[in-house]
């Protein structure tokens, strides 16, 4: 087995999925992937049967553990910008009944030349592998982001690198021809074909945020005239950019058998904002319009959204899926606890104006800060526990709390008087002097 | 009020959710407890033996709260006193209820006391006098409905305590003691 002490470890999200650097987008996917090492036809490490992604910044393996187990996950990172050669797989008869491989020449972190060997079970679209681990590996994606990291030079009309530096009214002026000429040329590749605009997306995406803003300014100050044409462009813009979402959605074709396993994790991820902000508990169904409305394009259908939160309890995701008894399925966090909620309403329920009338599902949501929908299943989850009774009239449906265990038949009785509303502040006197009974 | 006359309502008649047939098993039996007691009581203190389902029972509203049972949760309480021994239905339909908030054994042996309290040991009198003649004022037989009189004293007869014979009218039957 070895150790991999290499390269470097592969840091994970909450819920399993890796921790991807800035503009670092996933390729592809492959399960079942063995890694090794040699050097000098020796073995130096061999990892087995793992998950391997492709991303246009790096190699990422990872060993498949698909719940919690006792031991610690392996992972291994190979940055795309330490491999020095790729090795074309050598074809032959042979190789059509044996297992997919490829081998690169890399550099490790200790500065040694090793050669790293890629070992593909079972089916897979072999050639578009190899195909994306070519385009990413020459797209060289890490190193624009090293340009932008560059600081500017300053002082002197030519710059450190012997270009002309623009300034005065001539130099702005040269900067917005040359700022157009390299967004036109831009344009013009990304639409030649569709590969290349995919690579360009995130390009795509800041050029169209700006437009959005130069449309949204141009609005406010010409009042008086606007033509239909601007209009039309401006919600075709609109359109265009609702459109574009997750940088790297998890489709089924970039991961194929294993759609649904990542998809469950992506969703965890996703999940957890939308889930602080309702207060721990979220509606399937608004899970459902936020999560595609933030995918844009490649939007999941309600069973595979379905199938991947059923699966989250065969995985180490920190979110579960909930039905309650009315059927209303919910997404809470592991960590949740129905208690604390209950001991909300406890308190809302003895105050004197909820003895005398009661409180609706409305109200509750508004008292204890929870979503409507909400309310009512932690209503009538309250009422089978026994702290709650329900009252259904014209007024509504409503909850009181529950006396029943309390009243001792009817050796209490009472002279009625003509204001007999008066008997829940009597019971409030009688049965929680001195501080509640639940 | 007034209609339910000098009769002392419990304090939890107020309470809305009494008025709700409760889902949660617990709470639903306390519930029906509650009812069943309060229904016999009633009948007991104003003398009612027939329960109409459908009719304007007193206890089955409130319009103080504004509240009144379904006539499913009324069924479910008059069928809980039924299981208990403490009613029967007198149609198949589930419309009209007795209340016996004495058991029909209870109703026999109040006869058998009246025999002993008016020394009627060998006498003979008709079913219609031992509920309302002179000598069942003052006693719980007064005015007691007929049917339960009638199961009361066929028990008795069973037992060879008094005889059935019909008398000289259609309707009225004569009671021979032999207590």
């Amino acid at each position: 087995m070895g150790n991999n002490r290499l390269f470097e470890t592969a840091t994970l999200t909450s819920s399993g999925r890796p921790v991807f650097l800035p503009n670092e987008v996933e390729c592809q996917l492959l399960s079942n992937v063995d890694l090794e090492a040699e050097e000098e036809s020796s073995s130096l490490f061999s990892l087995q049967s793992g998950l391997l992604i492709l991303t246009t910044h790096r190699l990422l393996w990872f060993s498949s553990s698909s719940s919690s187990s006792a031991a610690p996950p392996v992972s291994a990172s190979i940055p795309l910008a330490s491999i020095t050669h790729i090795f074309s797989p050598k074809k032959s008869i042979k190789s059509i009944f044996t297992s997919h491989r490829i081998r690169f020449q890399v550099t490790a972190t200790d500065s040694r030349s090793v050669v790293i060997k890629v070992v593909v079970r079972g089916k897979v679209d072999w050639d578009g592998f190899l195909g994306n681990v070519w385009d990413c590996w020459r797209g060289r994606a890490w190193e624009s982001f090293d340009t932008s990291e560059r600081p500017c030079a300053s002082g002197g009309l030519y710059g450190t690198d012997g270009s002309v530096r623009m300034v005065g009214v001539a130099g702005i002026l040269r900067k917005e021809q040359e700022m157009w000429e390299t967004t036109d040329k831009s344009l013009q590749d990304a639409f030649q074909d569709l590969n290349a605009l995919m690579s360009k997306a995130k390009e795509m995406v800041m050029l169209a945020e700006k437009m959005r803003q130069k449309l949204l300014s141009g609005s406010s100050t010409q009042t008086s005239s606007t033509n239909e044409d601007e209009i039309g462009s401006k919600e075709e813009m609109h359109d265009w950019l609702l459109s574009v979402g997750i940088v790297s959605p998890v489709t089924k074709e970039s991961v194929g058998a294993l759609y649904h396993q990542q998809l469950l994790r992506q969703l965890a991820d996703f999940v957890r904002n939308p889930l602080e902000r309702a207060g721990g508990m979220i509606n399937l169904i608004d899970i459902y319009c936020l999560f595609n409305r933030a995918r844009g394009t490649e939007l999941i259908s309600p069973d595979d959204l379905m199938q991947a939160c059923s699966l989250w309890q065969k995985f180490d995701v920190p979110v579960m899926l909930r039905k309650f008894d009315s059927g209303v399925m919910v997404i809470q966090n592991k960590s949740h606890s129905d208690e604390e909620i209950f001991n909300r309403i406890r308190a809302v329920v003895k105050k004197s104006e909820a003895l005398r009338a009661g409180i609706s599902a409305s109200d509750a949501a508004i008292t204890i800060g929870i979503a409507p929908a909400m309310a009512k299943e932690y209503l009538l989850s309250a009422e089978s526990k026994g702290l709650l009774c329900r009252d259904i009239s014209p007024d509504g449906f409503r909850f009181y709390i529950n006396l029943f265990p309390n009243i001792d038949s009817l050796d209490v009785y009472l002279e009625m008087r003509a204001s007999s509303k008066k008997w829940p502040l009597m019971v409030e006197q009688k049965w929680w002097r001195g501080g509640g009974q639940s | 009020m007034q209609k339910l006359g000098d009769y002392k309502l419990p304090q939890f008649f107020n309470y809305p959710p009494y008025f709700t047939l409760q889902p949660v098993r617990d709470t639903r039996e306390k519930q029906v407890q509650l009812w069943k007691e309060m229904i016999v009581d009633y009948c007991r203190t104003q003398k009612i033996f027939v329960i109409g389902l459908e009719d304007d029972f007193p206890l089955f509203s409130n319009p103080v709260i504004q509240r009144f049972l379904s006539h499913e949760a009324r069924e479910v309480f008059l069928s809980a006193l039924v299981s208990d021994g403490r009613a029967e239905w007198l149609d198949k339909g589930h419309r009209k209820c007795l209340i016996l908030w004495h058991r029909i054994q209870d109703w026999a042996e109040i006869v058998l006391q009246f025999v002993k309290d008016n020394g009627l040991e060998d006498s003979v009198m008709t079913v219609e006098e031992i509920r309302s003649g002179i000598e069942s004022r003052g006693t719980e037989l007064h005015g007691v409905d007929r049917t339960i009189l009638m199961r009361a004293l066929k028990l008795l007869e069973n037992k060879g305590k008094l005889a059935i014979f019909k008398g000289t009218s259609a309707d009225d039957e004569g009671v021979k003691f032999s207590v």
